[in-house]
């Protein structure tokens, strides 16, 4: 049987090709687009499902807890309700007061995370193909690397002429070495063969660099900007409670020392969907720059 | 011939040593050959006789430890899109669809998108892939990305092609599909090819000639021409011919295969493996 196929393709000149090609691509039913999506993302809405029913529960039982004043040994009694703190988010929203906090807040992050991406992707890939680079740089990041971001406060404010500057100095120092570490070990996961391949297609040295390195440690680098993301937020944050005017950071922190307890959870709600949403767009940008990668 | 020679390939006294801290390895001793101009070479050898590290050195990875290494009379000096090579790995490129990575040679050498992706569809059309052209690779079987491997190999039109067990991970039938297809575009393209694996029958199937491999340090044991008249088909794998160049093979790989897998086995021992081996498919040994 198979031999006649093989025999066939062997006396026709023509198509190079034996092998049967094209399954899957034709055997799509007519009407039944709908119904196919449904079941290829039944997955998703169960997880969605769940999801909603599990924040339910949550914010169920913070009501049940703080409504009732419970305590047991954790204490309850002034800690807000749900009800409360969405009555407080109601009149923060119609307070263009809150809205600047959120602003100034969102530039300080842009500003810290895009100077941060901006650098420590180019240096790592520099640092990776290039060896003298990463001599010369490698001792100083190892040093600096394991200090908090907080630690850099009284440095920032004594380096920095205004207090904007260091905010966004403390922020970008956050988010800078999780990227330059992810991209540095993107790079140095490239795999060989694939760089020989362009080699033997004739890429030289640039060619190399941009359509293979670059390309190879993509995914690496955008773990390594979501990570920074999260790390930027909690840089933001903890320098604007200590150094800060405005800021999110900043109003959670003024509303302890004002005694607007629903307006810390509101606070802190605000920044958790700020995390969310930032993270969300990083992961919406890489889809967009690394369409091979599959989504998941 | 009298033509300006397109493919020629010599290694003369070609040897390899890899620096390790043990010492100097001795990969290859000695290796002497000769592809002519669109003739179809395959070398047959024990794993780690120095196979891929031959091949290498003709792609421009590695520089000869002593002898030469040339193409049409140059020595090669670094990789270039005159000698295409197909891995052993799989190597498309993840995020290239089918159709980018076959333009990547060309789009190397400074030719325009448009032109580029007429020469790609052209290819792809010719190997049956037309199908697959906006795929990522991952999205495609074994058989089809090393199909795909080769036409991007082909795309700059390379004098020479080079061959590193390219079917090695892939099973029996898509196997045949692929050897059919490799000798097709060999036949049209006229390029020489250096074909490396581990299987006495695809080495017989597809070539003009057959070098064997001694076990490390790797050097040539025998050659052998393949007197098979062409187009070969797969009924021909069962002609007494075929049989008869098989068993020439099998003897002179028998030793080789067994000194490679019992370097520190007794003597003793070795006897009573060789005994077992009798008769038995030694291909699947190599
Ligand atoms: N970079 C290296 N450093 C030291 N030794 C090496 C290196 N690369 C290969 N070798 C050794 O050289 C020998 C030849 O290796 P090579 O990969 O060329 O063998 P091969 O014939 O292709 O084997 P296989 O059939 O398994 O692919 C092996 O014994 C291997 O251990
Ligand atoms: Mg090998």
């Amino acid at each position: 049987m198979e031999a006649v196929a093989i025999r066939s393709t062997a006396s026709s000149e023509p198509p190079l090709m034996g092998g049967g090609s094209q399954p899957a691509l034709q055997s799509q039913p007519a009407g039944g687009r709908t119904h196919r999506w449904l079941r290829l993302h039944r997955a998703e809405f169960r997880a969605t499902l769940i999801g909603l029913v599990s924040l339910a529960v949550f914010v169920a039982l913070w009501q049940y807890l703080t409504a009732n004043r419970i305590t047991l040994y954790v204490r309850f009694l002034n800690i807000p309700t749900p009800v409360d703190v969405l009555g407080r988010a109601v009149i923060a929203l119609h307070n263009p007061v809150f809205g600047d906090h959120v602003l100034i807040s969102c530039r300080r992050i842009l500003l810290g995370f895009l100077l941060a991406g901006g650098i420590a992707v180019p240096f790592g890939l520099l640092m990776g193909r290039y060896r003298i680079l990463r001599e010369i740089a490698f001792p100083i990041c190892e040093v600096l690397r394991p200090i908090p971001a907080i630690a850099w406060v009284p440095m920032a404010i004594m380096l920095w002429p205004t207090n904007e500057g260091s905010i966004v100095f403390i922020t970008f120092l956050g988010s800078f070495f999780p990227i330059l570490i992810n991209t540095l070990q993107g790079m140095a996961s490239v795999d060989p063969v694939l760089v020989r391949a362009a080699r033997c297609l004739g890429a030289r040295e640039a060619a190399v660099f941009r359509e293979v390195y670059l390309p190879a440690s993509l995914p690496q680098i955008f773990t390594g900007l979501t990570v920074g993301m999260g790390v930027a937020w909690v840089s933001l944050i903890a320098a604007e409670m200590i150094s800060g005017q405005f800021g999110i950071g900043y109003f959670t922190w003024e509303a302890y020392s004002l005694v607007q307890y629903s307006d810390i959870a509101l606070g802190m709600i605000t920044i958790g969907l700020l995390g969310l949403a930032s993270s969300f767009a990083i992961r919406i940008v890489g889809r967009l720059v690394m369409p091979w990668v599959a989504p998941r | 011939m009298a033509e300006k020679s397109r493919g020629l390939i010599e290694v003369r006294d070609f040897c390899l040593r890899y620096e390790t801290m043990e010492g100097a390895v001795e990969a290859v001793s000695n290796v002497s050959l000769t592809v002519q101009p669109g003739e179809f070479v395959s070398i047959i050898g024990p794993s780690g006789c120095g196979k891929s590290t031959l091949l290498n050195a003709l792609a421009g990875f590695l520089k000869p430890s002593s002898g030469r290494v040339t193409v049409d009379g140059e020595t090669i000096s670094g990789p270039s899109a005159d000698r295409g090579m197909i891995f052993q790995q799989y190597s498309l490129f993840p995020w290239m669809t089918v159709r980018e990575n076959v333009e990547f040679g060309l789009k190397m050498r400074g030719i325009r998108r448009g032109e580029r992706e007429r020469q790609a569809r052209t290819l792809l059309g010719l190997a049956g892939l037309t199908p697959f052209e906006d795929y990522y690779p991952d999205r495609l079987s074994g058989g089809m990305k090393q199909r795909v491997g080769i036409v991007r190999a082909l795309a700059t039109g390379p004098r020479i092609l080079l061959l590193d067990e390219p079917f090695g991970a892939l099973d029996a039938q898509t196997r045949l599909i692929m050897q059919q297809i490799l000798t097709n575009m060999w036949q049209r393209l006229k390029i020489s090819v250096l074909f490396v694996t581990h299987d006495l029958d695809e080495a017989i199937f597809l070539s003009d000639r057959v070098y064997v491999m001694t076990a490390r340090p790797g050097s040539i044991k025998a050659e052998i021409v393949v007197p098979l008249q062409r187009p070969r088909q797969p009924a021909m794998t069962l002609s007494s011919e075929f049989l008869g160049l098989r068993r020439g093979l099998m003897s002179l790989i028998r030793e080789e295969s067994i000194r490679a897998m019992g370097g520190e086995v007794s003597a003793e021992a070795m006897k009573g493996l060789a005994i077992d081996l009798e008769g038995q498919d030694l291909a699947a040994l190599l």
